[in-house]
């Protein structure tokens, strides 16, 4: 008896830090009387402003301003009966979204089950009647991508790649389209705007800064003078100058330097801007990475007689990316969020549309509702980014090795 | 091996696709031959705005579009405002149709230099004439459309009727603009004592004076009635007949081109002559057996007052027809039906005693 007693002594269990919810109160918001008044200071300043907050946004706020212009919020000018061909492209997202889950995930989770809940959430949703076809579209080509995948798994892993590859350019060509008599008419880019022209400028930046950048960061670790001084030169140049200046630089220098005659797109102009900008700051990033990789790596790189080339593609770029992936997604959110200054040179993206619509004598005094509106669809976007970085980070085992 | 090659492939097909898609942004659209025989240098000559512009097929009209009344963007993507409606009157004048514009929005900062540039046609983006921005900036100004002007506002029940009566206020203003300046100016030319309360923004000046900082506020009169529109009670404030400051807006074009600047110039004197004799969209028609000279010849029934321009001669007709005169842009984007419940003022023809004074179309 005894000697049980004692060894039931001996593995007492730890003490439990489960508390009642009074307990739990008493401990963590009035420890002490210095912590009490605390608590009671911050939730008189929360109450403060939320209580005006919420009666602002149930009584007083005019909501209607954004279902009256959420097309013009979501693609600005572009034709109304034209309209399908930016659904198209969601479609084949989705299409091709499918595959790559069914070819790479290869199983059914949580995150599927959100993807499928997006379209649902979106019909909802939908201000313009008839819109849930577009997103019952959108659900039935995702299932088939992945179904396509699960029934052919090797033939669809190398389509799906492809399919990868070519969705951008394939996009771009749909929403800009061809000449005036063909089956896609042409839509000038001035009357691109809305959300879909942030995406277009974001997604381009992301896409073309990588290669630039990456090879940008090479070129600064190059042994070859002129390739590494160019870099530097180039990186050190536009990091030393503000986005808007390179905006403005395209938008308003740029015909005095061409011939007469010659006009380029601004869009493109805002485009190539925002890649330049973001090249020389990726290629520091990258930089960053290939320094972190020990020199052996190198070493036993040439050991082996792999080529310049080669060492570079297998052996240190692999592992250089992938310990820089969470500075990469940091930069390429704040590219995002950059694009809104092409506002500033007047293109209409999410916040010039805003400006505009503020400027509608029917919508006056709407600036809260309408900036707060941007600034969901910001966060929406931005942490869908964090959110699949910090995936991509475990799936490649990130901080790990 | 074959899975490798395949990748490669399909980079290379996306080099091409996206160099074509490229490729093709750049390219100009295939344009329609100039219309004009007399016409024969090419469309890119400087200098020949008009040939370029047809054979453009639109006119490209640099605005603002993000001035309440001014310039705007409707829930269907179509501009629409008081400039915009100059440069629908330009593309009816030139097109007979008022949708052949391509509209780009500018900011202050690049809005000359663009016009410099050559990229855009015309220039109607509130722009303030002044000598410096007329003679530097390489354009021109054609007549004002639109005379705003600095005022002052009080509430109705202050009991202040002029400026005169404003000693020993409070005059809440915005910071390091000419606002400031123009106000101490007048006040100081007609000798009142006043405390200026001055702010960082526009915002700031509006609230303190809507929370009794201030017994009056001051800005653009435009700007005034904008804002005075979303007041809790717009009908308290009334803004005082005295205009502190001339702000004559008006479109500008590029130096060098007259008869270009003739064509906007009288455009613009068009929708002035129209609300003159009458003639609105609804009734025009009705005027085309009249047997008035002037307007026979206004509306091209008679003479070829289009043809001088290098127009076709029922440019005026197409102007009021698919625009209408002067008192109908007011009216549709300013006037005492829209929110911002402007009232003529200046703006009005020199028959009611306003400014808006058109040579003769003869």
């Amino acid at each position: 008896m005894t000697t049980s007693a004692s060894s039931r002594s001996d593995v007492l269990p730890p003490p439990s830090e489960r508390y009642t919810l009074l307990g739990w109160f008493r401990k963590n918001l009035f420890g002490s009387w210095l912590d009490a008044l605390l608590t009671l200071i911050a939730l008189a300043f929360a109450v403060a402003i939320l209580v005006p907050t919420v009666r602002w946004a149930t009584t007083s706020a005019r909501w209607e301003v954004i279902p009256n212009n959420v097309e013009l919020f979501m693609f600005g000018s572009y034709p109304r009966d034209q309209v399908w061909r930016l659904w198209l492209c969601l479609w084949l997202l989705a299409l091709v979204t499918g595959m790559l889950w069914g070819v790479y995930v290869r199983r059914r989770s949580f995150m599927s089950l959100f993807l499928i809940a997006l379209p649902v959430l979106g019909m909802l949703f939908t201000f313009a009647s008839g819109v849930w076809v577009h997103y019952a579209a959108m659900i039935v080509a995702g299932l088939a991508g992945w179904a396509l995948a699960r029934w052919r798994p090797r033939l669809m892993s190398s389509v799906a790649l492809v399919g990868t590859l070519l969705f951008f350019p394939l996009v771009i060509l749909i929403i800009r389209g061809f000449s005036e008599e063909s089956f896609l008419p042409g839509v000038a880019t001035n009357l691109w705007g809305g959300l879909m022209l942030s995406l277009l400028i974001s997604v381009v930046g992301i896409v073309f800064s990588f290669p630039f950048g990456v090879l940008l960061a090479l070129g600064r670790q190059s042994n070859l003078p002129a390739v590494r001084t160019l870099s530097i030169l180039y990186i050190e140049i536009i990091r030393g100058v503000p986005l808007i200046t390179l905006l403005f630089m395209g938008q308003v220098m740029l015909n005095f330097f061409l011939p007469s005659g010659i006009v380029v797109d601004r869009v493109i102009r805002a485009m190539v801007a925002v890649v330049m900008f973001a090249a020389a700051y990726l290629a520091e990033n990258v930089r960053g990475g290939l320094q972190a990789i020990p020199k052996g790596q190198y070493e036993a790189a040439d050991a082996v007689g792999l080529s310049g080339f080669h060492k570079m593609t297998f052996i240190i770029l692999p592992q250089a990316l992938r310990a820089v992936i969470p500075v990469l997604v940091g930069q390429f959110i704040g590219l995002f969020k950059d694009t809104t200054l092409v506002a500033l040179v007047g293109l209409l993206d999410l916040l010039g549309i805003a400006r505009g619509v503020l400027a509608n004598p029917a919508w006056i005094g709407t600036q809260l509702e309408v900036y707060l509106f941007l600034a969901f669809i910001y966060w929406i976007f931005s942490y869908a980014m964090s959110y699949a970085s910090r995936r991509l980070e475990v799936a490649l085992g990130v901080g790990e090795r | 091996m074959v899975r490798k090659s395949f990748i490669m492939l399909a980079l290379l097909l996306v080099l091409a696709l996206t160099l074509a898609a490229c490729g093709q942004a750049t390219t100009p659209a295939p344009a329609p031959a100039p219309e004009q025989p007399a016409v024969s240098e090419p469309a890119q000559v400087a200098g020949n705005t008009l040939a370029t512009i047809k054979a453009r097929g639109k006119l490209i009209c640099g605005v603002n579009q993000a001035v309440p009344g001014f310039g705007f963007l409707q829930s269907d993507g179509s501009f629409a405002g008081f400039d915009i409606d100059f440069c629908k009157a330009l593309s009816a004048a030139i097109f007979g149709d008022p949708n052949m514009v391509e509209y780009r929005p500018l900011t202050a900062s690049e809005r000359f230099t663009t016009l410099q540039a050559g990229e855009i046609d015309v220039l109607i983006r509130n722009t303030t004439w002044t000598l410096t921005r007329d003679t530097e900036l390489g354009g021109n100004f054609v007549h004002t459309t639109f005379y705003d002007g600095q005022g002052i506002q009080v509430p109705v029940d202050s009991g202040i009727n002029s400026i005169t009566e404003l000693g020993g206020t409070a005059i809440c203003v915005q910071q390091g603009t000419t606002t400031e300046l123009n106000l101490a100016d007048q006040m100081a030319a007609v000798g009142v004592q006043y405390t200026p309360v001055v702010f960082e923004t526009a915002d700031e000046t509006v609230n303190a004076y809507l929370e009794g900082r201030c017994d009056a506020w001051t800005t653009d009169m435009s700007g005034i009635v904008a804002r005075q529109s979303i007041f809790p009670d717009p009908t308290a404030h009334k803004i005082l007949p005295e205009v502190l400051s001339k702000e004559p807006l008006g479109p500008m074009v590029r130096h060098g081109d007259d008869q270009w600047f003739d064509i906007v110039q009288w455009t613009v004197f068009a929708t002035f002559q129209a609300e003159e004799f009458g003639i609105t969209s609804q009734n025009i028609d009705t005027f085309m057996s009249t047997e008035n000279p002037n307007i026979r010849q206004m509306l091209g029934l008679e003479g070829e007052m289009g043809v001088k321009l290098g127009l076709s001669n029922d440019w005026a007709y197409n102007i009021v027809k698919l625009v209408g005169n002067y008192a109908e842009i007011f009216n549709r984007n300013l006037g005492p039906d829209t929110p911002l419940g402007l009232a003529r003022g200046l703006n009005a023809s020199w028959v009611d005693g306003g400014l808006l004074y058109a040579p003769p179309i003869r």
